[in-house]
């Protein structure tokens, strides 16, 4: 064979193995199980028609699984062209691996049932492979809502994706496309796609009944399912043709996912009416008149695309009317908060006696396809007004309803008539008195709705109950040369001014080296260029908070711990003379959050500190992020150049009413990024070794610090600190 | 030694300048009344080229200090050098614009310590000396001198924020980025695109400033949007020069970014 050309090589080593040849392979490996009745012949043909680096593949696999169990082989073998009709390479191979673990675990009939099943695990796997769920896709697209739209519209989860014009309802998940990237794509079309339909007023209001045209007219059809899915189509044509000119690329998007998916059924049977509803004044009107003559005609209508969803006509009838009523009020109300701000009229008057009447009108838009975004102007008795940011919205967003602000919506009401929220009233008994003694009310960001709970948490700031002011003695005595060794390195760190002598540049001359330099000179030197001195500053201009869990899971060593910790930072924040403030926290639900004050910012490091130190006992919950408002807030009012807020914590946020896994990390995420906008470093000490999970989500990949042995916390801690300040 | 004269800091050439409303006119005023101007606005919205239009329009030398948080009196009042064995007094960039009337600007007056604020003090009042502590002098500021400082309110730090010493002193001047159109025009002046990229950038601009406040601690500025457009005119791809010119200059975080990149991609 020495001859053999490289050509005729590759092709015999790419060419497929013939049926005999596998049989006789095949015989070979699986001699124990095979019998006259069941031969080797039936897996050998169905291998012969792989290509040849699969048929490799397959005898290599069929060699190492005979190894463990002959019948596994043999189940392999007669499954595995099945495998490789299904999956890739690698997908087949996760098959293999999947059933000998089976196997190894749970024996061979388990085993090999695992391996029949080859159509399951090929389901399963493209479904874990490519789908993309809503969890996956929540926040970013709440981000990308709030770019497009400029409104904080809510995305939540659904059945089905669909909109009642306040919430963009999505699917629990996409998996129309063997590609995760095209089925982010399908989510990212479906958002746009509902904005669409709010934004170019496919449910807009009509005038007199105060209900969604689209509601009324579907309604007069004899088959009103078929209409909507008539309407579905045709509304679809304009959007697509609105859309195209203010978002081609997602235009584009749109109309390739149209393509891939190509359904049955058309829409061409007047090419002139399809024309005239992408045109770019066409309104929902133009499409329910083309409606009704497809109707008519019977034509079969295309399935809806997948970024399409589904219209709830009762449903945004629902939401409309509430929203019309809600916000006819308010806009009147808001006229007459306006009116009195330019007549300068007394609140006691009688608001309803004398009703000034509005003008509001727009100045021709340049952006045709935003309604609403053309300045709007009012004036009041002939005298225009600027109004605030919210009346423009509120008008913007009668506007989107009803294409103008219709002629009764502008007699200002009574503004005592308007109840902001008729449906929150137990809040408002909580948002009269933020202050009263039940403590200090807080938001709390919930990340389904994407929104704040407004004033949600209260909290409370107590005393540290004090202890035994001799409990802290004893701990410095067991650290005594450890203490030691962290006065000394943090004394090392202790900022000072200082002169920078023989600088190339400075405030001031540095005589000594003029004199030198002249020496040099006459000495026929060269002149030196450094003969400045530089004032320079070592300010540590530095506050810090400890925000330390004294939740109940701290009880017994971990309290210890975190006591012994305190003691040992303190002895080095007295030596550096940072300023420095200690809180403990725990509680339990929204209503009870209480933040124990330890240290505050004004109290020097004495006795009845020392004794609150040692007074430290483990309490309830951990509700983190309304602690990390709250002390944020105290952060920010103390001046320095840097603000740290640390948190020494034994795990995950954690609260009785709900206030956990991924709402309580959320929560304590968004607090952090609050108090990272108003410039305050946060960073976390954790004892919690799973703490990698979820701490990079809350704190960033470098904010916080494992201490995986609960006794080293207390020498850790203080190292950490001198870290993370220098 | 080479000592930079007046007629350097002259503008020769118009300065393209868009305004946005009456700026201009107000500017022209507070200078010829002898009050100082503050410049309040975001990042990149164009106050900087103001400066130079107006430098240019009123015909006066400018003086430009981009201030930091190193910035020391003396870096802009002068300092004593070595000059062959002697020492020698040497006019720092305020000083210098006091003494031959020009228009000193000092952009982004609240990275500088807060000592420097206090020296521009008694020149932005009726009073307008600086005086000389080094060298005794106390002096007059010619007729055409003009103090400016600018800064941008936005920054969510409490350092960060003007003493009502120092701002009470100033004629404000409020900017914002211009609207739609103005900002698609000056998009087009500065880098040469086409009208149909230049207004989708600003659509652009337009969603990442809505972000503002929800990841994003500022949108997208006007210059970086004539960043992106003089890439695309030079061949990039538009998504390619959004990316590299806008979305990753605003944030660091994966998730705002791909909404970011999303938004970008729904648009060209």
């Amino acid at each position: 064979m020495a001859a053999a050309t490289p050509s005729a090589y590759t092709e015999r080593i790419s060419c497929p193995l013939e049926e005999s040849d596998i049989e006789e392979r095949l015989e070979e490996l699986l001699g124990a199980v095979l019998t006259s009745r069941r031969t080797a012949s039936v897996p050998a043909r169905m291998l012969s028609t792989l290509k040849r680096p699969a048929q490799d593949f397959a005898l290599h696999w069929a060699g190492v699984i005979a190894k463990s169990n002959s019948e596994m082989a043999f189940q392999f073998v007669s499954h595995v062209s099945q495998a490789f009709d299904r999956l890739d390479t690698d997908g087949v191979t996760q098959w293999i691996i999947e059933a000998m673990d089976i196997y190894d675990r749970d024996g061979l009939y388990l085993g090999s049932a695992a391996l029949r099943e080859v159509e399951t695990f090929a389901a399963r796997l493209v479904q874990k492979r490519y789908s993309v769920t809503f969890d996956d896709i929540v926040s970013i697209m709440n981000k990308f809502v709030i770019g497009l739209s400029g409104r904080n519209l809510s995305i939540d989860e659904d059945e089905a994706a669909w909109t009642d014009t306040e919430t963009i309802y999505l699917p629990h998940f996409v998996r129309q496309f063997e590609s995760g990237h095209q089925n982010f794509q399908v989510y990212k079309a479906t958002v746009g796609y509902l904005l669409a339909q709010t934004r170019y007023g496919t449910f807009r209001v009509d005038r007199t009944s105060g209900v969604p045209i689209l509601c009324a007219e579907i309604a007069k059809f004899r088959e009103p399912a078929r209409a909507l899915r008539i309407f579905g189509a045709v509304e679809e044509l304009r959007l697509l043709a609105r859309l195209q000119s203010e978002l081609p690329g997602l235009a584009r998007q749109m109309r390739e996912f149209k393509k891939a998916l190509s359904r049955a059924g058309t829409l061409d049977s007047d090419s002139a009416a399809l024309e005239k509803i992408q045109r770019s004044d066409a309104e929902v009107e133009d499409s329910l008149a083309l409606v009704r003559k497809l109707y008519e005609d019977g034509v079969d209508v295309p399935e809806p695309t997948c970024y399409q969803g589904i219209i709830d006509l009762e449903k945004v009838r629902l939401v409309t009317k509430q929203r019309v009523e809600a916000e006819r009020e308010k806009f009147r109300a808001d006229l007459a908060l306006l009116a009195e701000g330019i007549t300068g009229e007394d609140e006691s008057n009688d608001a309803g006696m004398d009703r000034e009447q509005f003008e509001v009108s727009m100045s021709p838009s340049a952006d045709d396809d935003n309604p609403g975004a053309g300045d709007l102007t009012f004036t009041i008795d002939g005298k225009p007004v600027v109004p605030p940011d919210d009346v423009v919205q509120t008008a913007n967003s009668i506007i989107q309803d009803f294409g103008e602000i219709p002629e009764d919506y502008l007699v200002a009401a009574g503004s005592r008539l308007y109840d902001a929220d008729p449906s929150a009233d137990d809040d408002q008994s909580e948002r009269s008195e933020p202050r009263s003694e039940t403590g200090i009310s807080y938001d709390e960001w919930d990340y389904r709705r994407c929104h704040y709970r407004k004033n949600w948490c209260v909290l409370k700031e107590l005393d540290m109950h004090p202890g035994n002011e001799q409990h802290v003695a004893a701990i410095l005595e067991k650290y005594s040369p450890l203490v030691r060794e962290i006065r000394k390195s943090f004394e090392a760190l202790r900022g000072e001014d200082r002169m920078l002598r023989r600088r190339k540049n400075g405030d001031d001359i540095d005589i000594d080296a003029v004199v030198e330099s002249y020496v040099d000179v006459v000495k026929g030197e060269e002149l030196t260029d450094r003969l400045f001195i530089k004032s320079h500053k070592m300010e540590r201009n530095l506050a810090v908070v400890f925000m330390v869990d004294v939740s109940g899971s701290t009880k017994g060593w971990i309290n210890e711990a975190e006591r012994e910790s305190l003691v040992l930072l303190s002895e080095a924040l007295e030596t550096l003379g940072d300023r420095y403030a200690i809180y403990g926290f725990s509680g339990m639900t929204r209503k009870r959050c209480e933040v124990y004050r330890i240290k505050t910012f004004e109290e020097s490091y004495d006795s009845l500190v020392k004794a609150r130190i040692a007074g430290m006992q483990p309490q309830d919950y951990t509700r983190m992020g309304v602690v990390i408002r709250h002390l944020s807030e105290k952060l920010k009012q103390i001046d320095a150049k840097t603000r740290v807020l640390i948190t020494i914590s034994d795990g995950k946020p954690d609260d009785y009413d709900g206030y956990r896994g991924e709402y309580g990390i959320e929560d304590t995420r968004q607090a952090l990024l609050e108090a990272k906008y108003a410039g305050i470093h946060p960073f976390c000490v954790t004892i919690d070794t799973h703490a990698h999970e979820y701490l990079p989500r809350m704190y960033g990949h470098v904010n916080y610090t494992v201490v995986s042995d609960i006794r080293k916390l207390p020498l850790k801690v203080s190292d950490i600190y001198r870290k993370l300040t220098t | 030694m080479h000592r930079i004269e007046s007629e350097e800091y002259r503008i020769t050439r118009e300065p393209y300048y868009a305004p946005q409303g009456n700026e201009i006119e107000l500017f022209e005023s507070a200078y010829k009344n002898n009050i100082p101007v503050l410049l309040k606005g975001p990042t990149g919205c164009g106050k900087s080229r103001f400066m130079e239009h107006m430098a240019w329009r009123l015909q006066r030398s400018l003086v430009t200090v981009a201030c930091h948080d190193d910035l020391t009196a003396a870096d802009l009042v002068g300092r004593y050098l070595i000059v062959g064995g002697e020492t020698q007094w040497v006019d720092g960039p305020l000083t210098r614009a006091v003494r031959i009337g020009g228009i000193c600007y000092l952009d982004e007056i609240v990275e500088a310590r807060k000592d420097t604020t206090v020296v521009i003090h008694p020149l932005a009042d009726d009073r307008r000396v600086l005086p000389i502590e080094k060298t005794g002098e106390l002096l007059q500021a010619s007729a055409g001198f003009n103090l400016t400082i600018s800064y941008n309110p936005g920054y969510q730090s409490v350092l960060k924020d003007l003493k009502q010493s120092t701002r009470q002193r100033f004629l404000a001047l409020e900017f914002d980025y211009p609207v739609a159109e103005l900002e698609q025009a000056v998009v087009m002046h500065e880098s040469g695109i086409d009208a149909a990229h230049a207004a989708a950038l600003v659509r652009f601009a337009g969603m990442t400033r809505n972000l503002k406040g929800s990841g994003l601690e500022e949108g997208a500025s006007t210059r970086l949007l004539v960043h992106a457009a003089k890439l695309i005119v030079f061949g990039i791809a538009p998504l390619d020069a959004c990316n590299a010119s806008i979305s990753q200059t605003l944030t660091d975080d994966p998730e705002i970014l791909t909404a970011i990149r999303e938004m970008a991609s729904s648009l060209f």
